[in-house]
């Protein structure tokens, strides 16, 4: 136990549900009194001078300096004789990340975006001291071009359903009273002593909710059979190693709101009758390991983790084990073998982890966002969490919105959204008003949807009948910048490296194929190479023995399928529509010349010949293909083809 | 990343570490994590070192040092760039940024300068997607990166 927390949090170890009860009256009422905003009032026009300030402490934000913003913004209401009504606190990442680092006064709702450690002293002195909102680092709402001064005014929240990320960016993850004055905790509370196992795995099954990590099997079903088979030992595992590139909403929830995958770890134990839980996390995710540990020590401290949780019989212990950098141990049995020290490779199912999972006893595994989910579900009812999203698909999915999109970020939305809502709505639309081409989701298993399908309501089945899937939540968005081939390549090259090189389909299958990309980037593809992509795709879909390679041949089946056009320009026009592979262009310069030598000058290979004042010419057998010559011309005589 | 003397020393302290583990059973991938901290990078007397405190033949060890791609056996530099390629980063063009650290530093990935200053590396997503295109350099994060900045970067690093 640290001893800065413990003086911060200042709690006992908490003996039953009732006083856990009492504990979370008492904190939601000092957090209701600085936090909330009340929605009568208009923003800064409150009459008490309390003021709380919360800054992103996510990986984003703390990278551009947030903890510096905070020092500062301390030292500034220090200065200004605010200290005892203004206090500054890290929190969770907003998901807004791309606007970062950001600032949040509470109760005014007041939401500052791409703060600077300098802006500190205008946000003290024009907000606070004088009552004025400092308009500069107000959101500008880019369709309206106007700024937003309050968050549930912005168009980025106003269509977000936000259960998994409740928390997060609203309380200090550090400090496990703030969790419990969000109803953290009560949900265990409740389980521990007014359910039985059976009645918690019912109402999980009611719930409707299914696994976020990509499979989408319904939660209570698993849970389900892990408690059917009778073992002295059973375990828990978390799935914390997000290894989709594109992808970070676990992150962020392990960053912003610790506690409630933990207390969901110790409920998933309960119903199934696991004492211990593992949590296997990616070692590039630091910050989130440390808030980890910050939150079982202090969960563990006031007895809602460990022996004898909340005064009951039940134990629930956790343990973190390190990820090393391997994509395929987001299959079950493959992560199980690395949580056990041993090369991350997958097992065939039967046995599934259920009957004999770590260390062959059963193992129950669930990924971080749908944890986070459970201690919602619990305390508000089976029938309000299924009453949203679709027929199949129930509640709500955090989608990493990344790419060519004006408002990058972490989003969460109730199943059965469109994808159009989703990037355009909320998204704010593409960058630098370029052409939307295409949106890639499910990571390297997915695949790449088209403008034609941006209207589809997003479940698990809609994303996969139209060649995709829902897989993490990744959602990639592309422009006509983007060069279809180059992506389902850049895929390839992805998986053929992080292939286990287990099984012959997806060791050697895959690399063939990549090869054959390979060779169309080049210029040197052929028709009946598209027809060999096709069918071999299709047999290592078939073929493979887990998820990574059934999967991988995804991205260039749906490319094929939606943007065969641009796969015809590479192999019969030889030419790049897109512009981007490099081998396929061409750079010429045209009339517009002034003779100038500039490029001549910056030509790497010294490839461009003319005189002074003369039109220059290109020796397209010496080009490499850089650029340096367009990026360089003054008059924009240089064209790339 | 290390003399003679601290290596000694690093040796005592991954054997301290190894023996206060409440369990060895499956401990293979936290012990290699702790000696890639204290020595940089996992050579063959490192293996074999694990191998016999874990007992364990060496093959298992290097099996696993082999499989997953945070363990390295080749020393790094003093300073480790690391290209982000996940998805986000790569279609806003962390490409031609890693193209331009590969021409200013002469190296190719997974090389390190001859005056073992840099190591280039890439890596999948440090989910800080959207800081893209994102490089880290040691610990640092830099977002938003562009190769016109490849230059002011790797002068702050000169010393």
């Amino acid at each position: 136990m640290n001893i800065k927390s413990k003086e911060r949090f200042n709690l006992n170890k908490i003996n039953s549900y009732k006083e856990l009860e009492k504990t979370y009256e008492l904190y939601s009422e000092k957090l209701k009194a600085s936090h909330f905003s009340d929605e009568s009032q208009s923003s800064l026009e409150t009459n008490s001078p309390k003021r709380y300030i919360t800054v992103c402490g996510g990986t984003g934000c703390k990278s551009a300096d947030s903890d510096l913003i905070i020092t500062n913004l301390r030292s500034e209401i220090e200065k200004a004789g605010l200290a005892e009504d203004v206090t500054v606190s890290i929190t969770g990442c907003f998901g807004f990340c791309e606007k970062g680092p950001i600032v949040k006064i509470s109760p005014d709702n007041v939401f500052y975006v791409h703060v600077t450690p300098d802006d500190a002293y205008d946000i003290v002195n024009g907000h606070l001291v004088n009552g004025e909102a400092v308009e500069r680092l107000l959101y500008e709402e880019p369709s309206i071009k106007q700024k937003v001064k309050r968050q549930d005014e912005m168009s980025f929240y106003k269509k977000q359903h936000r259960i998994a990320l409740r928390n997060c960016g609203l309380i200090n993850p550090e400090e496990i009273s703030e969790s419990i004055g969000c109803k953290g905790y009560l949900a265990l509370g409740k389980v521990l002593t007014e359910m039985s196992p059976d009645d918690v795995i019912k109402l999980m099954i009611d719930s409707g909710l299914r696994g976020r990590g990509g499979g989408g099997f319904p939660t209570g079903k698993k849970w389900q059979f892990a408690k059917a088979y009778e073992n002295d030992q059973k375990y828990i595992i978390c799935n914390a190693d997000e290894g989709d590139p594109g992808a970070f909403m676990d992150r962020s929830i392990l960053e912003g709101d610790p506690n409630s995958v933990l207390e969901a770890m110790a409920i998933a134990g309960y119903a199934i009758g696991a004492s211990k839980g593992v949590i296997y996390i990616r070692a590039e995710y630091p910050l989130a390991v440390n808030r980890l540990r910050i939150a079982i020590e202090q969960a563990t401290e006031l007895g809602l983790l460990g022996d004898n949780i909340l005064g009951t019989d039940f134990s629930f212990n956790l343990d973190i084990r390190y990820g090393a950098g391997a994509f395929v141990c987001g299959e079950e049995t493959a992560l199980i073998h690395s949580v056990e020290g041993c090369r991350g490779e997958p097992t065939n199912k039967p046995p599934f982890p259920a009957e004999s999972g770590l260390w062959n006893k059963p193992t129950c595994v669930n990924n971080v966002e749908t944890l986070a989910n459970i201690p919602a579900i619990i305390l508000n009812g089976a029938e309000w969490y299924s009453s949203i999203g679709t027929a199949t698909s129930k509640g709500t999915k955090v989608f990493a919105l990344a790419g060519k999109i004006n408002n990058v970020g972490l989003v969460e939305v109730p199943m059965g959204t469109t994808l159009r809502e989703i990037i355009y709505d909320i998204g704010g639309g593409i960058k630098n008003g370029r052409k939307f081409k295409a949106v890639q989701t499910g990571g390297p298993s997915g695949g790449c949807i088209p403008a034609s399908n941006l209207d589809i309501a997003i479940d698990y089945e809609s994303l996969t009948s139209i060649g995709s899937m829902m897989g993490s939540g990744g959602m990639i968005v592309m422009d006509e910048d983007n060069c279809m081939v180059d992506i389902a390549k850049f895929y390839l090259e992805f998986t053929v490296e992080e292939s286990c090189g287990k099984c012959t389909p997806c060791r050697v299958g895959n690399k063939r194929l990549l090869e054959i990309l390979t060779k169309i980037t080049n210029g040197q593809g052929t028709e009946e190479d598209l027809k060999k992509l096709k069918e071999l795709g299709e047999t290592i879909k078939d073929t493979s023995l887990c998820g990574l390679g059934q999967t991988a041949p995804n991205p260039i089946l749906s490319t094929m399928k939606y943007f065969m056009d641009e796969y015809e320009a590479h192999v019969k026009d030889k030419t790049c529509p897109s512009g981007v592979c490099k081998n396929l262009l061409k750079f010429d310069i045209t009339n517009k010349c002034i003779g100038c030598t500039k490029c001549s000058r910056n030509c790497p290979v010294s490839c461009i010949s003319g005189k002074v004042k003369e039109l220059h010419i290109i020796d397209q057998n010496k080009c490499i293909k850089c650029g340096a010559c367009l990026n360089g011309c003054p008059v924009d005589a240089i064209v790339k083809k | 990343m290390c003399c003679d003397n601290s290596k000694d020393q690093y040796f005592d302290e991954l054997s301290n570490f190894i023996d206060n583990l409440e369990d060895k059973n499956g401990a293979l991938i936290t012990v290699l994590h702790k000696a890639q901290n204290l020595f940089g990078f996992l050579s063959q007397d490192v293996q074999k070192f694990v191998a016999k405190k874990l007992n364990i033949p060496v093959s298992k060890v290097n099996g696993v040092v082999t499989f997953y791609s945070y363990f390295t056996e080749e020393p790094t530099g003093k300073y480790v760039v690391n290209i982000c390629m996940g998805t986000a980063c790569f279609v806003k063009g962390s490409g031609d940024v890693l193209s331009e650290f590969e021409n200013k530093l002469k190296i190719k990935v997974g090389e390190t300068t001859e005056d073992g200053k840099f190591t280039l590396q890439v890596l999948r997503c440090v989910g800080a997607c959207g800081l893209a295109p994102v490089v880290t350099i040691n610990d640092k994060v830099y977002g938003h990166f562009t190769k016109q900045m490849v230059d002011k970067i790797l002068d702050e690093y000169k010393e």
